[in-house]
């Protein structure tokens, strides 16, 4: 079986090196970017978490249990990512995967199929919360001197944190595709992942983390300390994870959550084996159907020609056509759902902002709603990196027909612009305009907000489209794993650059403003002020409109696919 | 209608095709054809504007390809050996989308897309999303946007992969009906008796270079005697004896 086990693996560490070892232009400067932004992250998280427990460890009896609770409640979110990832990439791997045809029609045994794929998945949906947990695990580690001995221990307890949600996250796709074709599980599981990161985003923000760094809101230390006491879930893997690696660091060790890891895990392998060997065929056929679907144009598909006639054929039928499939690709459309809820919860914690009383003044308030332009900003910004940027990728496939057509290369890339950016644009002012009316802000600073932001989305939209243009990922699957990729990042990165620039250029005229207003008896700042503050931001923005959009174009038009 | 002049595309130190001159005149169908890797596929592309030449030029209609790409274009359908479309979008939603994108709209197009749907008996799912398709469905869709446009020139991959008797039967009517009223074929095929039958000038491509090009007649002179069937030229002409070493491969 080991053997087997072998070969089934082989293609994918073969394609893995593989892609390690080919040479491409620039692969270079790629690695050394994102080995610093990873350093960055390391560091900073580990810096971070540091301070914080060095803190804790000099508090004596709530120190320990405030670092345990840290911990279950950093494992308890690693265990929920976990399962929903290893749902989600084991209907991939289990039911859709390319190399499948070829192994069921194998004489491959179903244990070593079953243990394979349950590998694959596993790893493919565990390295980025493995990668958060080192700095994490090093930072307790050192500050309450884990040893030498301590790193043995973190990998015996990770390891079986990381299987069972494999294992169980496989056997629940299983089921579920068992009780609907794969295709339309795949749409189900969207909703359901988006939705949970949703519950999961609105759960954090109604608990009011905040609080519990205040006991003075506690009747008695009592309930205080017999509240950081009570585990957060008792049956949860991620607590006996944090209750081992406590348990070594306070030195009262005790093995019953160690037992009890590996035993589940050993039951979770051991019930998804089985399961598989019952339900896999069967499922595997049902993932072969397509659920059956049809569209036809409705009213509103015809208003929508209706309206759009203004644009002309081809634009017109590139406009409806971005539409149709953004709206019927759930892996896209599910994502507005989150959308929703971070822009709720934006807009709560500016209302709950304490911008009233004693000490708070005129400049004050006014100062809020422009450092809220950077925020959003960066919302924007994520909004973007998930519709906007990966437009062109999401062509990658059909560019033989767009190619061989006489469209030309700037209309596309303009009409994938102007379909991102109009959306972009409502949001982006809906967000300036309720958070301005709740912070009551003056016409003046009203005025900034609107016209910053309206820049800002559009230089944000340009570099969309330029850096999704210039880092294709055109072979991916799901739309949704675009944003992540390396392009991605870099997109993410000099968007807060453009951001930053921007305020910082709008800062002097603002102040002056606002230092005016609050101190100097109503005068104005002086023209030149705000005609280089402005002007500047505004041609920063344009430039960042344009010319990622003419690097893209001409980096479509040497595309050779 | 068709001009190639010293075409040429190189990947590296990889010449894939080698400087090819071809003329396909208006009202022909002309079938390109050669083994495996000999460069049918990359010139077909290059002709349809996909891949830009390393050098030499082509003409579409009296038109440069490189000068004025979008013209050129405007003459041109092109239908690829490998059927991705959009999957979140309708058959008859994919031909408004692909007339929209040669500036085509109006009851005109819904006529034609409905007339070319009903040819490769498509009509029942007309309103299905394509990744219901199954593999033959996509490449009628494809053949039929093709021709959604009434394009004068049509430059097709290995257009009878994956198509039933009655399609392949129609599709073979349709491409000799279009090039009688005077509209111009060239297709890339593997299948030598369509070539044999159909086309009115064949040429054989080998390793990036023509070997030969011809009527039926002159491709069986430029081969040696004692050959009469497509096949047996081909195999002449391409130096591909026929599995010589077989009964070692097999015994092996």
């Amino acid at each position: 079986m080991l053997d087997e086990l072998r070969t089934l693996l082989a293609p994918k560490w073969l394609t893995a090196r593989a892609r390690a070892r080919k040479k491409e232009r620039g692969r270079a400067a790629r690695t050394a970017i994102l080995l610093t932004v990873g350093a960055i992250f390391w560091a900073f998280a580990f810096g971070l978490l540091h301070r914080l427990l060095a803190y804790f460890r000099g508090v004596p009896e709530i120190g320990p249990l405030l670092a345990g609770k840290l911990l279950g409640l950093i494992l308890v979110s690693f265990f929920s990512i976990l399962l929903l990832s290893n749902i989600i990439t084991a209907l991939s791997s289990f039911f859709l995967a390319r190399d499948l045809d070829l192994l069921a029609s194998a004489p491959v045994d179903w244990l070593s199929l079953y243990t394979a794929k349950l590998l694959e998945t596993c790893v493919n949906s565990s390295w980025m919360v493995v990668l958060m947990a080192v700095p994490m695990l090093t930072a307790y580690g050192t500050v309450y001197d884990g040893g030498p001995a301590f790193i043995a221990l973190a990998l015996l307890t990770f390891l079986p944190f990381l299987i069972v949600p494999a294992a169980l996250g496989s056997a629940l796709t299983l089921v579920l595709v068992n009780a609907f074709p794969a295709r339309r599980t795949r749409d189900i599981l969207s909703v359901i992942a988006v939705l949970a990161a949703a519950g999961l985003v609105v759960l954090f923000r109604l608990v009011r983390p905040e609080k519990l760094a205040r006991p003075e809101g506690f009747r008695s230390l009592v309930e205080f300390i017999s509240i950081l006491r009570t585990p957060t879930s008792p049956l949860l893997p991620s607590e006996w994870l944090s209750r081992s690696i406590m348990g070594w660091l306070t030195g009262s060790l005790d093995l019953l959550p160690l037992y009890l890891l590996w035993s589940t895990a050993a039951a979770a392998v051991a019930i998804g084996a089985l399961l598989h060997r019952w339900l896999y065929a069967r499922g595997f056929t049902k993932a072969q159907e397509s659920g059956e679907r049809w569209a036809r144009e409705g009213w509103t598909g015809r208003t929508a020609r209706w309206m759009l006639t203004p644009l002309g054929v081809v634009r017109r039928e590139l406009v409806l056509k971005e539409i149709r499939v953004f709206f019927r690709d759930t892996t896209q459309w599910s994502q507005l759902i989150l959308l929703a809820v971070l822009v709720v919860v934006y807009v709560f914690n500016i209302k709950f902002l304490p911008l009233t009383g004693e000490g708070i003044t005129f400049f004050i308030v006014n100062l809020v709603p422009f450092l809220n332009l950077a925020l959003a900003g960066f919302v924007l910004a994520s909004v973007a990196a998930r519709f906007v940027f990966p437009g062109v990728s999401l062509e990658g496939r059909t560019w033989w027909l767009l190619r061989a057509s006489p469209l030309s290369v700037r209309e596309l890339l303009w009409s994938k612009f102007w379909v991102g950016t109009l959306p972009l644009l409502v949001l982006a002012l809906a967000i300036v305009g309720v958070t301005n009316s709740l912070l009551h802000v003056s016409p003046f600073m009203f005025a900034v907000s609107v016209f910053t932001i309206t820049l800002m989305t559009f230089a944000l939209a340009g570099m969309a489209i330029g850096f999704g243009t210039v880092f294709p990922r055109f072979e991916t699957e799901n739309a949704a794993q675009i944003p992540t990729s390396f392009g991605g990042l870099l997109y993410m990165m000099s968007a807060v650059g453009i951001i930053g620039a921007v305020i910082v250029l709008e800062a002097r005229p603002v102040y002056s403003y606002l230092s005016a207003v609050s101190f100097g008896g109503g005068e104005s700042p002086p023209l030149i002020e705000l005609v280089l503050g402005f002007g500047l931001a505004a041609a920063v923005c344009l430039t960042a409109t344009f010319w990622p959009i003419r690097i893209a174009q001409a980096r479509l038009e040497a595309l050779e696919r | 209608m068709i001009e190639l002049r010293s075409l040429t595309k190189r990947y590296g130190s990889f010449t894939a095709v080698n400087a090819v001159d071809l003329d396909v005149p208006r009202g022909e169908l002309f079938g390109f054809l050669g083994p495996n890797g000999a460069g049918k596929t990359t010139t077909l592309r290059m002709i349809a504007g996909i891949l830009r030449p390393s050098s030499g030029s082509v003409r579409i209609a009296n038109i440069d390809l490189a000068a004025d790409p979008v013209a050129a274009k405007q003459k041109l359908g092109f239908i690829p050996d490998r059927p991705f479309i959009y999957e979140k979008l309708t058959g008859v939603e994919f031909l408004r989308f692909v007339a929209g994108l040669y500036g085509q709209a109006g009851a005109e197009v819904e006529r034609r897309g409905r007339e070319l749907l009903a040819l490769f008996d498509l009509e029942e799912w007309r309103d299905e999303l394509v990744e219901s398709y199954s593999h033959g469905m996509r490449q009628k869709l494809i053949i039929s946007s093709a021709f959604v446009h009434k394009p004068e020139v049509i430059v097709v991959d290995e257009p009878m992969v994956g198509l039933d008797p009655k399609a392949a039967r129609t599709l073979k009517d349709l491409f000799r009906e279009y090039t009688r009223r005077g509209h111009t074929i060239m297709m890339s095929t593997h299948t030598l008796e369509v070539a044999q039958t159909l086309c009115d000038r064949i040429a054989i491509i080998q390793r990036g270079v023509i070997r030969a090009c011809g009527t039926m007649d002159d491709l069986r002179a430029s081969a040696e005697s004692g050959v009469s069937g497509l096949e047996d030229i081909f195999l002449r002409l391409t130096g591909e004896g026929l599995a010589r070493e077989l009964v070692e491969v097999l015994d092996a």
